[in-house]
């Protein structure tokens, strides 16, 4: 870790915040990181495992409890709820047609927790999940391993048709087959690197402007950067969302129509 | 001045990295700029064509992230 701390500048790191560390952890002044971050067991509870299940709950809170009444004249929670429904189903229907809407559940369901996340995120004092790229990445892998089973179920070994582009001349056809291989295998890569990059490349910035209020004359600078940036990143937690969710879709389409 | 070479090369690797950022700020105007300048010319068909632009967006994004990812990995890993 490149962590200088020099005095007068930044009292704490911008990347601080995402440190995964024990909830209720005694800190010893010598070894105050190693007490809590290092050896977590898998059955501790950690900051991110809170900000995971409260973005769980709050899915819930959302689609369950607020569309618990059903009124025909839909309540402000249930009318969001319905907002959020139709939205996703509207975009599995025209990316993946008609036969994608049986996986609907499953897009609706990563959505609405990336999206969660997002915004829980975005609370002074939180922890981001979706910064980690262990979260990013098992989600994209899912989606990943998802497409390949369906692919080869669907289709058999038509799935690699998906490699063999009809549309190109002959000659080029061996060349675009090694390159759409290798992209295939980036996708969930960039899938997983492009949600976490963008939430932790924004949280680590709403930081560096936080640390200029420590130094007089950027003081102005650092209450405009942070509200500025503060805005964006309320438009990057549900943009970001939706691109996870909609190359979720593309990929899904790839699976169960492999022919361009 | 104090401090080693192979701290020094870290910071100038994160850096150089960092033009990466720029170069997708680069295509992702771009995309955008040619999604306005068509959807002027032809407003009713822009509608539809929403996704498609998000797509590219997150296609030509993806690079600059990568870029970023390897300065945080000069920066933080190595």
């Amino acid at each position: 870790m490149a962590t200088d701390s020099e005095a007068g500048g930044l009292s704490f790191h911008p990347m601080d915040q995402f440190i995964v560390s024990r909830l209720f952890c005694s800190d010893n002044a010598e070894t105050a990181i190693n007490e809590c971050t290092t050896n977590i067991a898998w059955y501790e509870i950690t900051n991110m495992t809170v900000w995971l299940a409260l973005s769980v709950l709050a899915v819930f809170a959302l689609l369950v409890l607020g569309t618990r009444k059903r009124g025909v004249v839909p309540s402000r929670t249930q009318s969001v709820a319905e907002l959020a429904y139709g939205f996703i189903h509207k975009m599995v229907e025209d990316v993946c047609g008609r036969e994608g809407l049986k996986y609907f559940p499953y897009i609706m369901t990563l959505f609405m927790f990336i999206v969660m996340a997002n915004f829980l995120a975005l609370i002074p004092m939180s922890f981001s999940p979706t910064s980690q790229f262990a979260v990013t990445g098992v989600l994209a892998i899912a989606v990943f391993v998802t497409v390949i089973v369906l692919g080869f179920v669907k289709n058999g070994v038509g799935f690699l048709g998906l490699f063999w582009l009809t549309a190109a001349p002959l000659v080029m056809r061996p060349i675009l087959a090694v390159i759409e291989f290798i992209l295939f295998w980036m996708r969930p890569v960039s899938h997983a690197v492009r949600l976490g990059g963008a939430i932790l490349a924004g949280h680590a910035l709403l930081k560096v402007f936080a640390g200029f209020a420590q130094i007089t004359p950027a003081a102005p600078l650092a209450i405009f950067g942070v509200v500025s940036i503060y805005a964006l990143e309320v438009l990057v937690a549900a943009i970001q969302a939706y691109v996870f969710t909609i190359l979720t879709c593309v990929y899904l389409k790839d699976a169960l129509h492999p022919h361009h | 001045m104090e401090g080693d070479i192979a701290n020094m090369g870290q910071f100038i690797g994160a850096g150089l990295a960092a033009i990466g950022s720029g170069a997708a700020a680069i295509g992702v105007g771009h995309v955008a700029g040619n999604f306005l300048a068509g959807a002027l010319r032809n407003p009713s068909a822009a509608p539809g064509q929403t996704a498609t632009l998000f797509i590219g967006i997150a296609f030509a994004e993806a690079l600059g992230i990568f870029a970023f990812l390897v300065s945080l990995l000069l920066m933080f890993a190595v």
